[in-house]
């Protein structure tokens, strides 16, 4: 049962993008096209999962039980670099295609505020591995949540006459705002 | 100045004595930083404590002890006020996590008589002008100076006797969950 | 450049924030408060100015292939400290910046002139550099939190001006991106002008 709490709190109440902000650079550079939205909530995906279990496993073993817990940010940041150059590795000789359309977004996910934080939100919340799991996993799919609709919003804002003034990245966040909002009607639904 | 080459050894070199050097400089830094943060953790506690007990002569802190709860896994902390070796008061700290967004810690000044002295919001993340409205004295008052005994600690939409705050009925709903679990505690197992 | 104009242009023109559209994961979680939104863009300042100093120093002993590896631990170093040195010294401050803290180690911003600028200039420039980034990224994040904070709880600074509540909104995430959206409409105007 507290699976599907963690599950509907993580990609409804308090998303990682809107209500939280985690993500917001790559939200705002990636989501003009609905394709690759996709393609980044997928490597998203994996590089957070991946992310949370290694650097769970390191808090576990090692910063906790010598008391060096002051070496998180570094040993979590390096993890996570670590990975991404894996998946370009990856992506390169799997899809290439992907690889071109995201281009230099790909290594950003290494500064994507949504892995690190989430990284850090688990042994905040002192979840065991498999909620840290789910929890990482609810997550991306949170983030691509609110990627896809705002890729879709975007897409057709592209189309619409815009106030010259508003027009562009200020529009784009105004709407993120608005689904911000929309996405708080969520809290209270457990 | 040329770069150095990126050989194998170079750059295995390189990373091992940048994070050697970083390593090192930090735990520096937290051995010189250990102290003030222990001492603001304690300061932290103990604002929250004389915010809800009468003044005493002891070390709360010092003197804490937990009380366990009767699901077996959790206990609550109780923080004694002493005065003249007599218990002049308890700060109970309690919690749940039933809020409108999630954990509410509460620290429940509790007399010797029974009676709730004050109540502190220790930590929430409750909707700002909503559940937040819980600390304001409008709401808090309700509590403070009453036999928990008499009076039940349920807002009135539950068959109890608080007025829950208008449209933050969970907040509401929280806050009198955990200071009943507080009062409840104390009866249980606090030292008069 | 001068050095004039190497540190000026971190307020306006190439605002981190309002013309980059960097560091804005922060900039929208903290600043509810003027004072929070302060309080990050000074953490963030120190960073920032550590590392460009220090990644100038040591730019010449990194082999070009670890170049960000190793950029990444000296920032994750001085975010460390800052993160430490807060706790024990600002425990207030420290609660409400909370994650956001170690997160400025993935700020866009400081890996961004470190990579940028730092790697390439002399220690004055990049010192120089990181100064008005720092201050121009600090400016934006107290500008927006004060907006945040005089419209949605009627103070500023903390110190309340008028009794009640205000657009509520403002101060909940959704306010932060719309409130964000319009200054960088506002300061675009600005530019041109």
């Amino acid at each position: 049962m507290d699976y599907i709490i963690i599950v509907v709190s993580a990609i409804f109440i308090n998303n990682i993008l809107l209500a939280q902000f985690l993500g917001v650079c790559p939200f705002l550079g990636v989501s003009n096209k609905l394709s690759t939205s996709f393609g980044m909530t997928g490597a998203v995906m994996f590089v957070m999962t991946l992310a949370t279990i290694v650097t769970y496993l390191i808090n576990h073993y090692i910063l906790a039980p010598y008391n060096i817990g002051f070496l998180q940010t570094i040993s979590y940041i390096l993890v996570i670099a670590s990975l991404v150059q894996m998946v370009e590795i990856i992506l390169k000789k799997v899809s290439p295609a992907l690889f071109q359309a995201l281009g230099v977004y790909l290594p950003l996910i290494t500064t994507n505020c949504a892995i690190l934080g989430v990284a850090i939100l688990v042994i905040q919340k002192e979840y065991n591995l498999i909620e840290s799991v789910v929890f990482a996993v609810s997550n991306a799919i949170g983030f691509g949540l609110a990627l896809v609709l705002f890729a879709g919003i975007r897409e057709h804002m592209d189309l619409a006459e815009v106030p010259a003034g508003i027009r562009g990245v200020p529009a784009a966040l105004i709407v993120a705002g608005l689904l911000s909002l929309a996405f708080m009607g969520f809290t209270g639904i457990v | 100045m040329a770069k150095k080459e990126s050989t194998f050894i170079n750059m295995v070199a390189t990373l091992f004595i940048v994070t050697l050097v970083a390593s090192t400089a930090l735990a520096y830094v937290y051995e010189l930083t250990k102290e003030p943060i222990e001492a603001a953790k304690l300061a932290k506690k103990l604002q929250a404590i004389d915010a809800v007990v009468p003044e005493y002569d002891n070390q709360p802190v010092a003197d804490m002890y937990k009380v366990g709860l009767s699901d077996g896994l959790d206990s609550l902390e109780f923080y004694p006020a002493i005065k003249g070796g007599e218990v002049i008061g308890t700060a109970v700290r309690s919690f749940t996590n039933t809020g409108y967004n999630g954990l509410v810690v509460l620290m429940v000044g509790i007399l010797p008589d029974g009676t709730i002295s004050d109540i502190q919001v220790v930590e929430h993340k409750e909707t700002p002008g909503l559940g937040t409205k819980m600390e304001s004295p409008k709401f808090k008052d309700q509590f403070m100076d009453i036999d928990p005994s008499q009076v039940v600690l349920k807002v009135k939409k539950d068959g109890g006797d608080i007025d829950a705050i208008t449209a933050a009925t969970i907040s509401s709903r929280a806050f009198s969950e955990a200071t009943q679990l507080a009062v409840d505690t104390y009866k249980k197992g606090g030292n008069k | 450049m001068s050095q004039w104009k190497n540190f000026a242009k971190g307020f306006v023109k190439e605002n981190p924030v309002f013309v980059l559209l960097l560091g804005l994961c922060p900039a929208l979680g903290v600043t509810s408060t003027a004072i929070n939104g302060m309080a990050m863009g000074l953490a963030t300042l120190f960073v920032l100015l550590m590392s460009n100093m220090v990644v100038s120093l040591i730019k010449n002993f990194i082999p070009e292939k670890v170049r960000i590896p190793s950029f990444i631990v000296v920032i994750a170093t001085f975010v460390t400290v800052v993160d430490l040195v807060m706790a024990g010294y600002a425990p207030a401050v420290h609660e409400q910046l909370g994650l956001f803290i170690p997160l400025i180690v993935v700020n866009c911003i400081v890996l961004g002139r470190a990579e940028a600028f730092a790697s390439r200039k002399s220690f004055m420039s990049s010192m120089i550099d990181g100064l008005g980034m720092g201050l121009g990224f600090t400016f934006a994040l107290t500008l927006l939190g004060a907006v945040r904070e005089i419209l949605g709880s009627l103070s500023i600074f903390g110190f309340k001006f008028m009794e009640g509540d205000g657009i509520l909104v403002f101060i909940l995430p959704p306010g932060a991106f719309i409130a964000l959206g319009y200054l960088i409409a506002i300061m675009n105007k600005f530019k041109k002008a």
